[in-house]
Parts: structure tokens; sequence; C-alpha cells
């Protein structure tokens, strides 16, 4: 999509039609139809260049739909580690004759298009390079079943691109043995394909364009993997026991994820499992099981998206309110109602920081990597268990789904926390116990499990008003000591919950900015943009839960201004801000940059925004 | 005293705040007595309800044991959630004809499909009793509320539906009919399944007219047992049968057994088209059928299913919960 700003303007030297070599600096779209198989293909395309030793990130953007809808992959390599979305598109794989028109007028002048040469794309423009491939003829060359060359034209690509690109065959090697794991014959075929499409490129292709690759060093011990299954191996290693679920894109392959872990890796010698996975008949049943898993003292978790949510908020406030512990993973989509389902946004975090009726707040985990998945994976239990409460981690689409590379996994570096469970020895020393009464000053009540072996340790969980010993009533005196003891423990959670990081240049810089979770590749790189680009240094504050630290007011009151990055229309965290902090931030210091289009935010943006602001223009939000 | 030495006190709850001469107190006696006939360890027990008079009752019984009063028609997840953390529990739920029928009719589908080990008694009254006597989905049609109204829709049989989703015991019984009742929640206790229990229990304040049909005057009069019931605990030896072909005898998974003893026809609740046949025609003409209606006690629960360790998963610690290091290590390197 063509642009221009302020700071696109002064740096378009950097980016654009200049014909020199470009090495480890592209993105790369391939533009298919859903259903198509190409997704083996753009894998082992991904994998190639992260065998290289280049930072690497895909994201697909896809269909709600199985089969015959456009979609896009998008693998973007960057010598500086860059991954988050960039809306330029060097070169364009076009093999969807239903979008390649508009897909090759979107691009902007020096990109390079790969294309089934039938559809005589060199036609609709001047100024890009093109390269026609006869795909479906050479596919012919590979097979002679009719029924696999459709698959295989889809691996010749990466012949073609490899060659065009200067990609190490023996990455590819590895990568397709990788890809295809046991199945040797498919492997060979595709590798045939492979040598086919590069062929090609020698025998009749001029290189035109400047992109290249190389080999580096900088994915030395990573992996590559996407949020939800990082999120489901941290659940695993947080002890995960009952995991209850309804089906929803973009959340379901956490939980199916997190099946297949657990029978690996969590099956007693005898072949039975500590664990168990339900599929339940739909949301409320989910959150249901769920929070009555925890209350009977199981490490219970389920995980859904903005419509399940939604259908989870009156069991969400009896958690609230009656005290249970459960761990709900939000995987965020486009709302409202079914709104974009497969497309990423960060439109429910006022909704589940305040979900159900009445006073209800409730502790949100924000992980913005892969690495934070994992880690908030086990740490949720430890805080649902220690508070009593249902914890919430807001992932979403771009997170969960895309694939992202990563240092290993940190093993969990504390013992799992329980929380305040009295035992049946507790009850023989104490003599009896109240269910809600705060006997620590924390807010945080002691509790017992069903099934605990002594006639003082039962009590009635109710959602209806209770007082301290859990007896219902309607007394006034009662309901607010309860209220305000729940007040009192949210303080305690204010406290307990992974501060924010911040990252501020010494002396601060009087420009800040705050974001939250799959925000952060792009609010990096922006950073980076500004400082290298127009000598404008930027602070950072990425939150990492709510409820919100007092030191994200500090860092506000230190700044003339603080830009709030919300993937929502709604400018939801900066409605956050403003509600917990209201008069006590200086007037006009907060700056809304609201991204809302379905596709991940983007670094140009944020830096555009921001150097407009400094400048005095009027930046509004894309 | 019972068998664990502890006496009826034991079971008690706390004072009803029901309507005198509710029906829902005199099934919670039954379960008072059940409980306690049974020798069940009344910390083993969890009281799962949802919302409404009928859910109110888990505090009014079985003080010693855990309870947990959730929300409107959910009782059936929070009873499956509860059995999945801790499989040695008995869970027994409480619900009312409103939180099953209406509001509740998907849980409890989908309980039953998945034959989760509870008791479940559905206190039937037909009538929503806390929003003061609004018609509830198991009246009967041409049923007549004392406003006046007449119920227009046909009733949804719960039993009928329990029978056709797979439930493995099914049991339909009267407040009033306090000997049948213990022995059905006698057997319910000694059986491994969903149990499902729907007991007519007269809203002595909204729906005890003439007119009603779910009446105590009703009840008495349409009542029509199948058999007479008599629970055998296991460690009792079964009487030999004094003459040949008044009694049917079903064993239960626990070993004690549920005698039956013949009134008119001969019926057999193992089998299962009979016992459809039965609930249709009941149904169709509006009988008042009693009795235990089908029983299945071989087929396995949900949770033999899972194929869970026998620790309650509950009770596991970091040493079973966390796989080691090395897993970590090898997942990590299925990645590269």
């Amino acid at each position: 999509m063509s642009q221009s700003s302020a700071l696109a303007e002064a740096t378009s030297a950097s980016e654009g039609a200049a014909r020199r070599l470009i090495v480890n600096d592209l993105t790369i779209q391939v533009a298919t139809v859903n259903g198509s198989g190409s997704q083996s293909s753009n894998l082992v395309l991904l994998r190639s260049l992260f065998r290289m030793g280049i930072p690497v990130g895909g994201k697909n953007l896809f269909p709600s739909n199985i089969a015959g809808l456009p979609t896009w992959f998008t693998i973007r390599a960057n010598h500086s580690g860059w991954v988050a979305r960039k809306r330029r598109v060097d070169f364009l794989v076009a093999l969807n004759p239903q979008t390649a028109a508009r897909d090759v007028r979107s691009l902007e002048p020096g990109s390079a298009v790969v294309y089934e040469a039938g559809m005589r794309l060199e036609r609709q423009r001047d100024d890009l390079v093109f390269y026609p491939v006869p795909f479906q003829g050479l596919a012919g060359e590979v097979t002679r079943e009719v029924r696999l060359r459709k698959l295989l034209a889809n691996m010749i690509y990466v012949g073609v691109l490899g060659e065009l690109l200067e990609i190490d065959p023996d990455a590819i090697d590895a990568a397709i043995d990788a890809q295809f794991r046991r199945k040797k014959a498919a492997a060979e075929l595709n590798r045939r394909a492979v040598r086919i499409g590069a062929r090609y490129v020698r025998d009749a292709l001029e290189k035109r364009d400047p992109y290249a690759v190389a080999p580096m060093d900088r994915n030395h011990g990573k992996i590559l993997i996407d949020g939800n299954a990082a999120a489901a191996l941290g659940a695993m290693f947080g002890g995960a026991s009952v995991a209850t679920w309804y089906p929803i894109t973009p959340s379901s392959s956490l939980v199916e994820q997190l099946e297949k872990f657990l029978r690996r890796y969590r099956k007693d010698e005898d072949g039975r499992a500590t664990f168990a996975v339900v599929q339940a008949e739909d949301e409320l049943a989910a959150v249901g099981m769920a929070l009555s898993a925890g209350w009977a003292g199981a490490r219970a978790m389920t995980a859904t998206s903005g419509p399940g949510i939604s259908l989870m908020s009156e069991f969400v406030g009896l958690g609230y309110y009656a005290e249970i512990p459960a761990v709900i993973w939000n995987i965020q989509r486009v709302g409202p109602s079914t709104g974009l389902p497969t497309r990423t946004a960060q439109g429910d975090i006022l909704a589940t920081y305040n979900l159900s009726h009445g006073d209800t707040r409730h502790v949100c985990l924000l992980p913005a990597s892969t690495a934070e998945c994992f880690e908030f994976g086990w740490r949720a239990f430890d805080f649902a268990e220690r508070l009593q409460t249902p914890v919430f981690v807001l992932s979403d689409l771009d997170l969960g789904m895309n694939i992202w590379a990563t240092d290993p996994f940190e093993y969990p570096d504390q013992p799992m926390d329980r929380g305040k469970v009295l035992s049946k020895e507790d009850l023989e020393r104490l003599g009896s116990f109240q269910r809600y009464a705060d006997v620590d000053g924390d807010g945080i009540p002691w509790r017992t499990l069903p099934g605990t072996d002594h006639p003082r340790a039962a009590y009635f969980a109710r959602g209806s008003g209770h007082d301290e010993s859990a007896e219902y009533t309607e007394s006034e005196e009662a309901y607010v000591r309860v209220m305000e003891r729940l007040d009192r423990k949210f303080e305690t959670a204010r406290s307990l919950v992974p501060p924010p990081v911040v990252d501020a240049a010494d002396p601060p810089s009087g420009i800040g900015i705050i974001a939250f979770g799959s925000s952060d590749p792009a609010v990096e790189e922006a950073r980076v943009q500004l400082r290298d680009q127009a000598g404008i240094e930027v602070d950072y504050l990425r939150l990492r839960a709510l409820p919100l630290a007092p030191a994200v007011r500090d860092f506000i009151a230190a700044r003339r201004f603080v830009v709030v990055l919300d993937q929502n229309r709604d400018a939801q965290l900066l409605q956050l801000l403003r509600a917990e902090f209201g008069d006590r931030l200086p007037p006009g210091v907060l700056r809304s940059l609201r991204h809302f289009n379905g596709l991940p935010v983007d670094a140009r943006t944020i830096a555009d925004f921001v150097a407009a602001m400094e400048m005095g223009t009027a930046g509004s939000a894309s | 005293m019972n068998r664990l030495g502890l006496s009826a006190r034991d079971y008690r709850g706390k004072p009803s705040t029901l309507c005198k001469g509710c029906g829902h107190d005199a099934i919670s006696a039954q379960l008072i007595r059940a409980f306690y006939e049974s020798d069940i360890e009344p910390h083993r027990v969890a009281k799962l309800s949802g919302i409404g008079c009928s859910s109110k009752t888990p505090a009014y019984f079985l003080g010693q044991s855990h309870g947990f009063n959730s929300v409107h028609g959910r009782m059936p997840s929070v009873a499956t959630g509860t059995m999945l953390a801790n499989r040695e529990l008995v869970a027994v739920g409480v619900s009312g004809d409103g939180d099953t029928a209406s509001i509740g009719i998907g849980q409890f589908v989908h309980l039953v499909r998945r034959n989760v080990p509870v008791i479940y008694i559905v206190e039937n009254n037909g009538v929503y009793g806390l929003t003061k006597g609004q018609f509830s989905a198991t009246a009967d049609e041409n049923a007549k509320l004392r406003t006046g109204e007449v119920n227009r829709l046909p009733n949804i049989d719960l039993c009928g539906m329990a029978v056709e989703l797979g439930a493995t015991y099914v049991g339909r019984s009267f407040a009033g009919d306090p000997k049948q009742l213990v022995a059905l929640l006698r057997g319910a206790l000694a059986h491994n399944g969903i149990a499902v229990l729907d007991i007519l229990s007269p809203c002595v304040t909204f729906n005890n007219h003439a007119g009603s049909t779910k009446s105590y005057t009703w009840g008495k009069d349409n009542e029509e047992p199948i058999h007479l019931l008599d629970f055998v605990p296991e460690y009792e030896q079964i009487e030999v049968e004094y003459e040949e072909g008044t009694t049917r005898d079903v064993q239960l998974h626990d070993g004690s057994w549920i005698r039956l003893s013949k009134l008119d026809a001969d019926y057999d609740p193992t089998n299962r088209r009979a016992a459809r046949a039965l609930m249709l025609d009941a149904h169709e003409k509006n009988r008042f059928v009693t009795g235990l209606i089908y029983v299945d006690p071989s087929k396995p629960t949900f949770i033999d299913t899972l194929e869970m360790t026998d620790t309650p998963l509950a009770w596991l610690d970091e040493s079973r919960l966390r796989p080691p290091r090395e897993a970590l290590d090898e997942v990590i390197a299925s990645y590269r």
C-alpha cells in the first residue's frame, strides 16, 4: 500500500526502488487459495530461511472458510530481527487468479512478482520486476499424477524463490525433511519439485530484483513455534490437570496442542492420565466445568475467544464472588459479535477486565511473545490459586496462531504455589475455619477442598450474598464487608502480577509509548526507526498484567506526552488508564493511537504517529 | 447410629427457609435418610445446584458436606467439573423443573449423554417459585394456575428424555411417597453413572390448588407405582423369593440389590425399549407412573472413559503434575 508521511519521505532511501543489493531484509507474500495445500511450501520456505540463521517470522492471513477463498502467507526476514508485520511486500508469489490483479496493484515500485505465466500480470504495470513461471507445466514434469500436480506446483515456487533469492539448497533440503518427517516418498517428490523450480529460473529467467539472502548466525539455539503451542506447553508445566473447552478460532489449537503434550508427558507408568481434557457442549459448560474443577482442587483451565468470553460472563462473576481459581485464555479475534474470526485484535481488554455484571474486576495477564505465553501459561495457575479467582491470559490471533522464532523456554524457576488450602491436619489444629474471613490482612481467605476428611471442613460456596462463614445473608453490612475485602484482595493482586517492563533512556525521554501484547515487536521496531531516521528517542512501557501497577502512572507523569497503542477502535487501554489514574494525570498527556483493521499493527504506523505528534502536526489513528 | 458410627443428626443441614409443607423439604428429609442408611461419609459428598427454590435445598441437608450453589441451569457442568477434579466424591445435584427443563436443558442433555456419575434430582413442581408462580416447561398441557391461566404447551418429560439419551438409572417418584423415594435414592447411591430422579414435589404456595396436576392431592390420587421397591445393601443377605415370579432383583454396581415386587404387570427396568414404551404411554395419557424406570448397571461412566489415574486429580502434587526439565528439553528439540 503506498503511503506518504513526514518520516517516510525523510527516509525513502532505505526503502523503495533503489537498485542495490538488499540482503536479508525482505517480505515475501504468497497469495493462494485456502485448501490448496500451500501451507507445507510456506513452512518449508520459512524454515529454510530460519536454518540459514536469518531472523524470520511467518503470518498466515486466512479466511473463515475451509476451501476456495483467498489466503496470504507472509514471511518477513530481517537481519536486525524485526518480524512484526511490514506494510510493504517485496516479493509477491501470485498464485490466486481471484486476487492477483489487486495483489499486484498494491505493490510498491521495485517489488518482484512470481506468478503463473498464463495470468499475464506483466501487462499491468511497468515499475515491477516480473517473473512468469509455467507452474502447471512444470508440475507435469514432477509427476504424472494429476491429483498431485496442484500440490507440487506449490513446492515449485519454493525452488523458484530459492534460486532467485539464493536460499541455501541444504537448508531447503533440511526443511523438507522436517516438514515431511517420516514420509520419505513425499519428501523426495517435493525435493524434485524444488529442483525443477530452481532449474527453470536458471534456464529461463534473468535476476532483476535487488533482494537476496545470505547466511547469518542469529538463530543459534532458537526454535520456531506458535503462541498457542507455547501457551499449551506452559500450561502443562504449570500442572494443568483439568482443561475443558469448546472449539473456537483462534483458540482451538491451544487446547488441541495441550492434549497432545499431556498425552505424551502426563501419563503414569500404567498409562493412566494425570489430567482430563473435555470438549464441552458450549463455552458456558466449558467454564462451568473449569471453575468447579478449580473449586474441587484441580489446576483447571479453559481457552476461548471473544464470543466464548461473552458466554462465560455469568460464570466468571460467580468465580469472582465465590472466589474460585481457574485460568481462562482469551485468544482475541476481531469483534464485535462474530466479527472477523480469522483476524487479530486487542478488542477484549476492557470487557475481560470487567467481565460479568455487578462490581467485578479480574486479573489479566498480557503476554507479548511466545516465551511469555509459556511463562504466563504456568504462572497463571499460581496466581489463580494464590488469589482464589479466575485469572485471564489475553493473547490474540497474531501471537497465538502465527509462527515466531524464540529462544528455548525457561523451565519454571519456582515451585507451584497452591495457595491457602487447609488440610485435615490444619483443621484438627485450628478446630474450625471461616471460608471468607481475612485472617492474614491480604484480603485472601483460606479454603478447604471437597473430600477433606474433617467434620468442619465443609462450606457452602454460592453466588448469592454470603458472610465470612459462607452463610447466605442479605445483610447490607456483610455484603459491604465482603465486597471491600474483595477489593483488598485485588490490591494484593496488583503487587503480585508481573510488573510492566520499562525501557527508558537516561535521562528519560519526554516521549513515551504504552502498549501490550503482540504490539511489542512493532513498537520496538518503530522506536529504532524513530531513533535512526528522525533522531526521536521514545521510552517504552510494556504492560504485562492488569490491575495496573503504580509505576504506570509514574511513567506517564514524567513525560511530555505518552502514546497509548490500542489494537481496537475504542482506545480501550487508554480508557483503562484514564479510569484508573483519572485526575492524577497531567491533562492532554495521553495520545491515543488506534489500529483496528484486523491486521497486526506495523512499525511504520507507530513511527509515523509519534513523529507527527512530535512535529506538532495533527496525527490521526490508522 | 449407622455402620460408620454416625447418627442421623450428622447428616442434617441448616434449617430450611422454604415454605412450610414444601415438597422439597420432604425430599431433603429422604436424602438425609438415604445417605445415613447407606453409610456414606459426609465429607465424601459434594452437593451441587443451580438456581431456584430446589437449588437452595443443598444447604438443608448434609451440613458436613461441601456444597456449591452455582448459576441458573448450570449444575450439570459444575457436577462434571467437580467429578473431573475428584473422582472419589459422591456428587448429588439438586435442580428444579425450570433449572433443568428450560434454562438448563442443554447441560442436562449433555450430562446424561456423558453418563457422568451424578445423582441428578429434579424437584419438579411445574412452576417457578422464587419468581412467584409462572409455568415451567414441565407443567402439563391444560394445567391451571391459581390465577386461572391455562398452560397451552405440552410438557417436557424428563424421564422419557433421560432414557432416550442413554441415562443409566432413571426413576420417577413423589415427595409424598417417602418409602419409594428412599429406596430409589439408595439405589442411586449404589449406582455408578448418571442417576436421574424426577420427583413430583408440590409447591404449596403456587401450584397446590384444585386444577393443578402437580399438587399433593393430584399426586396421591394419580400415582401409579410400577412395582414396590426395596433396597438391599450388599452386606445383607438377599432373601429367597417367597412366591415364584412375584419379584425381580437387579444387582447394582456396588453389589447391592434393588428388589422389585410385581404389582399389576411385570416390568423389566433393564429393558430400554420397554422403558421408552412406558414413558411414551405415560406422557400421552398423562399417567403419573413412578418407580425405577430404567437401569443399566454395566455401562462405563465418563470418568472411566477418561482413563484417569486412581488418585483424584485434585490431590496430585507437583511431582506428578509438573514434568521434569528433560521433558521440556525434549519438546524444544522437537521444534528444531
